[in-house]
């Protein structure tokens, strides 16, 4: 691509709208967002309504539910953890409930000596296929800079604190592999159903950044 | 390139701040962002490595300050008028003011809305047997490119070891610098807190990357 003049672009067009204050520039960039789409859509390259679909799937259908069924799921059964650990891509896509998912997704394990946690440095790759589309937090500048350097001082500003002695492993998502934490199950929860064990599974959990609930937290 | 994206170990950015119930989008035109993004997919215009490279492209003022879907928007309308899709022109009108230029299919409906919500393969056949297995004790290169790379400046020149082979993946390095998928082997390398940060690290911190092999060598 010409790289010069593709920046150059940008800057200048975000130069443009700069001195408004942020009020008149998130209207202003509705306008914005709705003259490109107008453009797409009269030029044939889209309709709306495939847009509104793909809203909707992320806020609806593509979320964190799917992997508190994956986590639900590998806590209560051997075969199905022991799969979703080997390859987790094809343990998922054999879920009917959940169905296909992308290539490259790969579960590790939470133990009583490891904690396991996931960061994009570089930009916001995230496990979307079981998560849905990552929170602002883990986008967010202080939590991709700090995290492969003090990740104890950002488990503290999610409320957590693990023993000193825990092994804490953070893996960089540096390409198109995709991480997702297994949790550790919660002791009192013997007999429970795969869907009670899933309320107790976080999207925050399932990236290293939280805990699963307590029991009596869902009773 | 050493650009401002490249955020892991970096100071000052503050405190995690997780939003209680955060919605999927904050607003209308965040979604109809993302939306577009997908969709102009279909029309292979550019790849995944190509987009984030043109947001790392973005002045640092504009990548430090802009919300994250106002980068992406900028990004999507900058790489629409730089191949062609549609014109800057247009973009000032806020209308499509010609037909599209070498439409090569009818536009982005329903039916395709799947193909762009499950993330798709990003593995190639291995040009060539991989160099290195899993125990290897590897070096990164001290590389400095100016162009896209997905080697973090924090494990530049660090010891680590060699923990998974992912096979071969299309290499970024190359794509986004318009050289084609030269697919290269993709390793998790696992290196000791105290090798990226020095003495006085938690010793009980282990972080990973994604390393593509051409950014490797044996020590």
């Amino acid at each position: 691509m010409d790289a010069a003049r593709s920046v150059g672009y940008i800057s200048a067009m975000a130069e443009h709208d700069h001195d408004h204050n942020e009020g008149s520039n998130l209207s202003e960039m509705e306008l914005r967002v709705r003259a490109l789409e107008t453009i797409l859509v009269d030029k044939g390259y889209i309709e709306s309504a495939a847009l509104d679909r793909i809203v909707e799937l992320y806020e609806t259908k593509i979320g964190p539910h799917i992997g508190a069924q994956v986590i639900a799921k590998a806590w209560s059964d051997p075969g199905f953890r022991q799969a979703l650990l080997e390859d987790a891509s094809k343990a998922v896509g054999m879920l009917t409930e959940v169905g296909r998912v992308g290539d490259h997704l790969i579960a590790i394990e939470n133990t009583p000596q490891l904690h396991n946690m996931v960061v994009c440095t570089l930009c916001s790759c995230y496990p979307t296929d079981v998560l849905g589309l990552p929170p602002t937090w883990y986008k967010s500048f202080a939590y991709r800079s700090r995290l492969v350097k003090e990740p104890r001082a950002v488990l503290a500003d999610f409320g957590v604190a693990l023993p000193a002695e825990t092994e804490i492993r953070v893996w960089d998502s540096t390409a198109e592999t995709r991480y997702m934490v297994v949790p550790m199950r919660p002791a009192g929860t013997e007999g429970w159903s795969e869907a009670q064990l899933a309320k107790l599974i976080t999207r925050d959990c399932m990236i290293g950044a939280g805990l699963p609930k307590k029991p009596s937290e869902v009773a | 390139m050493d650009g401002v994206h490249d955020m892991g170990g970096m100071d000052g950015f503050g405190k995690v701040e997780p939003e209680p119930n955060e919605p999927v989008f904050h607003h209308r035109w965040e979604g109809r962002v993302l939306a577009m993004s997908r969709a102009i997919g279909v029309f292979r215009a550019w790849t995944i490595d190509t987009s984030r490279y043109a947001i790392e492209l973005m002045a640092p003022s504009i990548y430090l300050t802009r919300p994250y879907y106002e980068k992406w928007f900028l990004r999507n309308q900058s790489l629409l008028i730089e191949r062609g899709l549609i014109d800057a022109d247009e973009v000032a009108a806020g209308r499509a003011l010609r037909p599209a230029k070498n439409l090569t299919r009818g536009p982005f409906t329903l039916t395709d809305v799947e193909k762009v919500t499950k993330r798709g393969s990003y593995s190639r056949p291995a040009p060539a047997a991989a160099r290195f297995k899993a125990g290897d004790r590897v070096r990164t290169k001290n590389i400095h490119p100016t162009t896209h790379t997905r080697l973090p400046r924090y494990a530049r020149g660090r010891v680590g070891v060699v923990e998974r082979l992912h096979g071969a993946h299309i290499f970024p390095d190359s794509v986004a610098a318009g050289k084609g998928e030269d697919p290269q082997w993709l390793y998790t390398v696992r290196f000791d807190a105290q090798e990226l940060w020095g003495a006085d690290a938690d010793p009980q911190l282990k972080v990973s990357i994604e390393a593509f092999e051409p950014y490797l060598e044996h020590v």
